[in-house]
């Protein structure tokens, strides 16, 4: 698909868009249906729809794979992170009450910070997955 | 009151034609022996589903399933065929009578279980009575958080949710660990 | 009578699912149709659980003002999880497909068992 014009306006044009989407329903998670669930996996399909229209080559230039591998434990660190904090700080595994001195505050804190790890982990190995299979294609 | 059993037969409605979709569909898949055709039946089922998730109130779920079922798992299959080159399902050689057996006595079995199930929707069936009153009655109070999806995923159950992010890491490793390197062994040959 | 169809028949749909995804695993030789069968089985699981988390006139689990009965959230949480897993499981599935197709050439199941009983 590298040689059709149309698509490769459309792509660049929708990357952004998709991008965005997935950042508002990464932060909107508390309000409204999403999470870090969704929002990772709607990350990683921009980043998909890209690949599939410029080429692996042209993907793996923008997001190198270690940058990918590096991401996708940075996530579960995150994520075991806010429990260590929270240990430290002398409550419970993943008691977030503690994070603040508001308790509510501090729930809101916790859940921001582990659907991040969780968005961060699960976009990084949904591409890293994709990228597998892509290059497997091209050896 | 006349407007709310309006509602419910509507959605009846809108849930049997789904159901009976997914149902169509999957008889096309265990029917159809192109592969690129399953594939493209499969990625219909998973959006039909979610369709039905919605019906059913779960609009997260529904999120999720669409983006997951109906978009990556798709374009994964449709690698795998890519890499396979295999487009075209052999013909299964004998007449496949014991499976058949074994799926209707399962089957049968699953069915009679659903007599003692609650019926559909039943708002006092024991499923509603364990821990949603408290979930629904108590945790925006104790979360501040108005989606209580995200509430019980992200805080009440955030121990589980931590392992559900290490099990998708670990299939990760393994799929790198499969199929993430090159073609060691190839190139050997090819330099022999 | 009419009372237990209409109770049950999204249960009966699932179950329905549910044997054909299996029926798919367990008659058909070939790996990636197997896959399909084996997510079909999942997606009927997922059908189940939000069935039962389901009340009638009630609706979707976010907190907003005029509104009292909620469908259980609980179910919802399981099974927005168990989707995200089950991509990656089936991603390690095909990957394993992948490296069957390498080393052997095939991915009918027959096939793979006549080369592996004349080595």
């Amino acid at each position: 698909m590298k040689h059709n014009l149309l698509l490769r306006v459309i792509a660049k044009y929708l990357f952004p868009v998709i991008a965005l989407f997935a950042f508002y329903v990464q932060f909107h998670g508390d309000f409204g249906p999403g999470g870090g669930f969704q929002a990772g996996v709607i990350l990683s399909v921009a980043f998909i729809f890209y690949t599939l229209v410029y080429g692996l080559e042209t993907a793996e230039q923008i997001i190198p794979p270690y940058v990918l591998r590096i991401l996708a434990s940075t996530g579960v660190l995150i994520y075991a992170g806010t429990g260590v904090v929270t240990m430290l700080m002398g409550g419970n595994f993943l008691d977030y009450d503690l994070l603040s001195l508001n308790p509510i505050e501090g729930q809101h804190i916790g859940i921001l910070v582990i659907e991040l790890g969780g968005g961060i982990t699960v976009s990084a190995i949904m591409l890293m997955i994709f990228f597998a299979f892509a290059g497997r294609a091209r050896s | 009151m006349k407007n709310i059993t309006v509602t419910v037969l509507i959605d009846a409605l809108i849930d049997i034609t789904l159901l009976a979709f997914l149902a169509i569909t999957a008889i096309a898949i265990i029917h159809m022996r192109n592969l690129f055709v399953i594939i493209m039946l499969f990625g219909i089922f998973s959006l039909h589903s979610a369709g039905l998730f919605v019906v059913m109130d779960a609009a997260d779920v529904a999120f999720t399933e669409a983006a997951v079922g109906a978009g990556i798992s798709t374009v994964l299959m449709l690698a795998t065929l890519a890499l396979t080159k295999n487009h075209e399902e052999k013909k299964p050689p004998h007449h496949a009578r014991l499976p058949l057996l074994v799926v209707l006595i399962t089957g049968g079995a699953l069915v009679y279980g659903t007599y003692d199930i609650p019926s559909f929707g039943d708002p006092m069936s024991p499923a509603q009575q364990h821990v949603k009153p408290h979930y629904i009655e108590r945790s925006i109070e104790e979360t501040g958080v108005a989606n209580i999806v995200t509430a019980v995923l992200a805080s009440y159950r955030g121990y589980d949710t931590l392992g559900e992010v290490t099990v998708i890491f670990t299939a990760g490793i393994g799929v790198m660990l499969l199929i993430g390197g090159r073609l060691l062994r190839r190139k050997k040959q090819e330099d022999d | 009578m009419i009372d237990i169809i209409f109770g049950h028949y999204n249960y009966w749909i699932v179950i329905f699912l549910m044997m054909a995804g299996f029926y798919t695993v367990i008659s058909r030789g070939n790996l990636i149709k197997k896959i399909a069968g084996l997510n079909i089985f999942q997606t009927s699981v997922f059908l189940l659980y939000i069935s039962i988390g389901y009340v009638s006139e009630g609706t979707t689990p976010i907190i907003a003002e005029g509104f009292t009965k909620y469908s259980n959230p609980l179910p919802h949480v399981l099974i927005l999880t168990a989707i995200v897993v089950s991509v990656s499981t089936i991603a390690l599935g095909l990957a394993l497909v992948v490296r069957i197709k390498e080393a052997y050439g095939t991915i009918e199941e027959d096939e793979i068992h006549e080369q592996d009983m004349s080595l």
